[in-house]
């Protein structure tokens, strides 16, 4: 399911499945993305964010055209505890690689993989980055 | 042959890409076919340009021919120039026949008659429109061929595009000459500037495709949201936002292709608003502050905002009134309500 900002629509509530995992998507070229996911984030109910929240950085392939401090969203990934994976999707490689990663992450989300949780997942993440 | 005219005829030459320049030369007509298939259009442009010259020198070329040439580089290059639209009016409603020659006569000699030095060329072109290559000079110089105004006057319309030369001074007078010959009373210049010269035609000629206020009180049906080749497992959550904004780009736009602007300024002579305790400027002077939106296709980029998420539907009419008013430069000042419309002042 892919919107344009939260809350969802409630038109569709019935329509809807569970949901497994929230991936924010934040274009580095542009602030005012950075601002709809703050906006965003305040409607997430608290326990998405052990583990089912993660953050898609794009378009940071493009260096001269960042508007976005990568300080800024380390700072937002850590107060929401959660990972943040970055991408460009302008090129197949690295798209579909990321693709694969987060299908794997909502593998874990969705609880489909036998003794590993989201929230262990999350935790393994960031430990690894603060070293 | 005059050397300065040698001289001009090798610049302009120099000006054209190397594969359009036989081309040119063949709808220019000066030079005969077969001395165009002696030409070697394979070598580096200099020497063209050199042996082009030489063929000019046989035929005795003067500044009349050089000055078609000219016209003809201007006219499929129309779009390096910046043209501004004139907007002629008369009085009375006589419709007169309008005579090609007499035009061209009266205006030769409004102009002759005002400045001795200019050089005239007048070229005719399918579409009715008069393209028009005057060159300045003064009492005591001769014109100065490298610095020429354009006009482009489509006999059935009270519109005038000109591309001046950056010789402004010349201008009132090109005016009156323009009035003079068309039989109109009066001019004035419209707040509308672009390249693309087409694209100013088609604004004043209401040529693109404008959306009128129809009566509709839900979407027609089969109206879809751009079709994305779209896997069936993705699920837009925002559809009806997105067909909305839809609408109301369409409703602001039109659904064809949009005219090809490159600016839009706004002046704005607003008073400064503060809340209270901020007072920064004691006396309400208007503060001075201009806008200037610029893009290589500017309403194309203004439609494509609210679809790409970067801008709220519906725009202000500020902007979506561009091609309605046929203008790209306004001037705001402290309003009483919506902005006002008719504050051109000259």
């Amino acid at each position: 399911h892919i919107a344009t900002s939260l809350p969802l629509p409630s038109e569709r509530d019935h329509l809807r499945p569970r949901i497994d995992l929230i991936v924010f998507m934040i274009d580095i070229k542009s602030k005012c993305s950075l601002k709809n996911v703050e906006a965003s984030l305040a409607y997430v109910d608290a326990s998405f964010f052990l583990g089912k929240v993660c953050f898609l950085v794009t378009g940071v392939g493009r260096v001269n055209c960042c508007s976005i401090e990568t300080n800024a969203i380390s700072k937002l990934a850590e107060a929401y505890c959660s990972p943040v994976l970055f991408c460009e999707l302008e090129l197949e490689g690295v798209r579909v690689a990321t693709a694969q990663r987060l299908l794997r992450m909502l593998q874990i989300c969705a609880g489909l993989v036998p003794g590993f949780s989201a929230l262990s997942f999350s935790l393994l993440m960031r430990n690894s980055a603060d070293d | 042959m005059d050397e300065t005219v040698a001289e001009y005829i090798r610049r302009t030459v120099l000006k054209i890409p190397r594969d359009e320049i036989k081309m040119m030369l063949q709808k220019w007509g000066f030079l005969s076919e077969a001395q165009l298939q002696t030409l070697n259009f394979h070598q580096i442009k200099d020497n063209i340009s050199q042996e082009v010259v030489q063929l000019c020198e046989e035929n005795s070329a003067d500044i009349k021919q050089a000055a078609a040439l000219d016209i003809i580089y201007n006219h499929i290059y129309q779009n390096k120039r910046m043209w501004s639209v004139y907007q002629m009016r008369k009085t009375g409603e006589e419709l007169e026949c309008f005579d090609l020659t007499d035009f061209k006569k009266k205006f030769k000699r409004r102009l002759r008659s005002a400045l001795k030095n200019v050089t005239i060329t007048f070229r005719e072109y399918e579409d009715n429109a008069i393209w028009i290559r005057v060159a300045w000079g003064t009492p005591h110089r001769q014109p100065n061929q490298y610095k020429p105004s354009y006009v482009v006057y489509h006999s059935q319309t009270p519109y005038v595009f000109v591309s001046a030369s950056v010789l402004k001074s010349n201008l009132p007078l090109l005016c009156q000459a323009l009035i003079v010959a068309s039989n109109y009373h009066d001019i004035r210049e419209m707040e509308l500037r672009s390249h693309s010269l087409n694209s100013l035609k088609d604004i004043v000629f209401k040529r693109y495709s404008q959306n009128f206020q129809t009566y509709c009180p839900k979407p027609l049906p089969g109206r879809t949201v751009e079709p994305e080749s779209v896997d069936l497992r993705i699920i837009n959550e925002n559809r009806s936002e997105k067909e909305r904004i839809q609408r109301l780009n369409q409703e602001a736009f039109g659904d064809g292709p949009q005219p090809i602007l490159q600016f839009a300024q706004y002046k704005l002579e607003t008073v400064f608003k503060t809340s209270p305790e901020m007072d920064v400027l004691d006396k309400k002077e208007p503060f001075r502050c201009l806008v200037k939106f610029s893009s290589p296709h500017l309403l194309e980029s203004l439609k494509s905002l609210a679809p790409a998420g970067m801008a709220d539907a519906p725009l202000s009419p500020l902007l979506t009134c561009i091609p309605q008013k046929a203008r790209n430069y306004f001037r705001i000042r402290e309003k009483r309500g919506l902005f006002p419309g008719s504050f051109v002042s000259p």
